[in-house]
């Protein structure tokens, strides 16, 4: 089994985001007077500065923007080698999430690869992970 | 000497090493002392402290020593002093002292950095790592999946100008192999043996592309830069260094929401400041705790366009000692040790006082670009013997 990963803090503003995936939703804080995307949720529209934001649901998928294959075991218990990515969303123009492309071999992952949310549950918490599509 | 101008005189830096004994408030002083003799200043002559980040309780190796403790520990009069991390970057605590310097605030200013990781890391008892049961701040985007270090946030930026322009390892590599090249000439270079392609072809991953010799290793040592106002400027005897211009620009403050790494808009910022020019420019001390940083530090002062710098430093003769461009002349952090930003300044003003000795550049340099950091943090100063 995989060690365990580092957890985020829970708090009103990141709750929807690390939580979403309980009902299989991605959900990105979105300003409902601009309708610009606010990533990491804040509560305040970093365009327009409303306070009026709420989560909202994206579809999950998106593209391979960046990525790199980490060999380092950061801690001992760490499996190598993983591919860590920027995810470009769909539907959140502007939105990235650095996020771990799972499901493949590391070598088979590039940059255009088309990929759909799949969370990995620990705790509380609904971890977005990637896979690629087709 | 204009009295409205800031200066850096004095220049210090301590012994580098690894798992060092000495206390890091000493290895402070080393760089202090060091400094003070090159100005020809006493310690009664300063009077204000800046530093990057500041003392860093969590994380003590990272930085031990706080502006505050150095004040009370050398008995300085601070008129004026600063040290946090939320600044530009490391050498964001040169652009501090420097409005200080100019807004009367202060007239001789110690700026210093002393990194202490490989000790604090050999002696956990002393410098033991908190453990923390959830992360937050921007820790919580990266570590939850298991993008655990800054290696893996530049390898993404370097793994786009691998996919989109074409950069190879053997360009990559020019990088480690002129600061592995001119660290053999620094009698202070923690590595001094130089590094061929074959050993860095050869190298294992970290994050790909970058392999073991991207990355720079923990580091004990301190670094001092005296800033000192063009007003006090005749107390000083070292050739002074007029800084002649400053950038620090955030756009993203973020490792990931960002198009481009922060030094893309702090470069152009730069030369918005100056009547100088990158063509003007006699060496470059570009920060390279990851090698592609200094790659797009060279992109991002204008020495080549967006996307060119592996082209740029192909072959290596360009950023050599003796090329048009000489590039981390004391070894980088790569070569000389992680000296956390400082390094390039300290090294920027050596070679304008031709005082490199056998890693001296040829000629009469005169214009020195220097930058810390890269990523969401980024310092660039144009440093100038007039």
């Amino acid at each position: 089994m995989a060690a365990p990963r580092p957890l985020p803090r829970l708090d009103a503003e990141n709750r929807p985001f690390w939580t979403g995936g309980e009902a299989g939703e991605l959900r990105i804080m979105r300003c409902r007077d601009c309708r610009a995307f606010i990533h990491p949720p804040r509560p305040v529209c970093r365009s327009c500065l409303s306070e009026n934001v709420a989560p909202e649901v994206v579809p999950g998928t998106g593209v391979v923007d960046t990525f790199t294959v980490n060999y380092q075991k950061w801690h001992p218990a760490m499996e190598v080698p993983f591919v860590i990515a920027r995810v470009a969303l769909d539907g959140a123009p502007g939105v990235f999430l650095t996020t771990n492309i799972v499901g493949c071999a590391v070598e088979d992952v590039d940059v255009g690869d088309r990929v759909r949310v799949t969370f990995e549950r620990q705790d509380d918490v609904y971890l977005p992970l990637f896979e690629k599509v087709g | 000497m204009a009295d409205d101008e800031a200066y850096i005189s004095g220049i210090g830096q301590s012994r580098i090493g690894v798992k060092l004994t000495r206390h890091p408030l000493l290895l402070t002083l080393d760089a202090v002392r060091e400094a003070l003799d090159e100005a020809g200043l006493t310690i009664g002559q300063i009077d204000g402290v800046s530093t990057y980040p500041g003392r860093t309780p969590a994380l003590l190796g990272f930085s031990p020593i706080g502006a505050d403790e150095l004040i009370d520990a050398l008995g300085i009069r601070a008129s004026w002093y600063a040290g946090g991390g939320e600044i530009s970057s490391q050498l964001g605590a040169v652009t501090a002292a420097v409005a200080a310097v100019r807004t009367g605030q202060a007239r001789h200013v110690i700026c210093f950095r002393t990194v202490y990781e490989a000790a604090a890391m050999s002696r956990p008892d002393e410098y033991p790592v908190p453990r923390r049961e959830r992360v937050d701040g921007y820790s919580q985007w990266f570590a939850p999946f298991n993008a655990m270090s800054a290696a893996n946030w530049t390898a993404q930026y370097a793994m786009r100008h691998v996919k989109r322009y074409g950069l190879t390892r053997e360009q990559l590599a020019q990088i480690a192999l002129t600061d592995r090249a001119n660290a053999v000439l620094n009698p202070r270079a923690l590595v001094r043996e130089p590094l061929t392609m074959d050993e860095y072809l050869s190298a294992r991953m970290i994050s790909t592309p970058l392999c073991l010799y991207d990355c720079d290793r923990y580091t004990d040592a301190s670094t001092v830069l005296i800033v000192s106002a063009g007003s006090a400027i005749d107390e000083v005897r070292c050739t002074p260094i007029r800084i002649a211009a400053m950038a620090g620009t955030v756009h993203r403050q973020s490792w990931d929401q960002a198009e481009w790494m922060a030094c893309y808009p702090t470069g152009a910022d730069l030369w918005k400041r100056t009547d100088y020019r990158p063509g003007d420019v006699d060496t470059a001390q570009l920060y390279d705790g990851f090698s592609f940083q200094a790659l797009a530090w060279l992109e991002a002062l204008g020495f080549c366009e967006v996307g060119e710098g592996g082209r740029f430093i192909e072959g290596g003769k360009r950023i050599a000692l003796d090329g048009e461009l000489p590039l981390n002349t004391f070894g980088g952090q790569i070569g000389a040790g992680r000296l956390h930003g400082f390094g390039f300044a300290h090294e920027a003003v050596v070679q304008l006082r031709g005082l490199g000795g056998t890693r001296q550049i040829a000629g009469d340099p005169r214009v020195a670009v220097c930058a810390s950091g890269g990523g969401p943090l980024a310092t660039a100063l144009l440093l100038v013997r007039d």
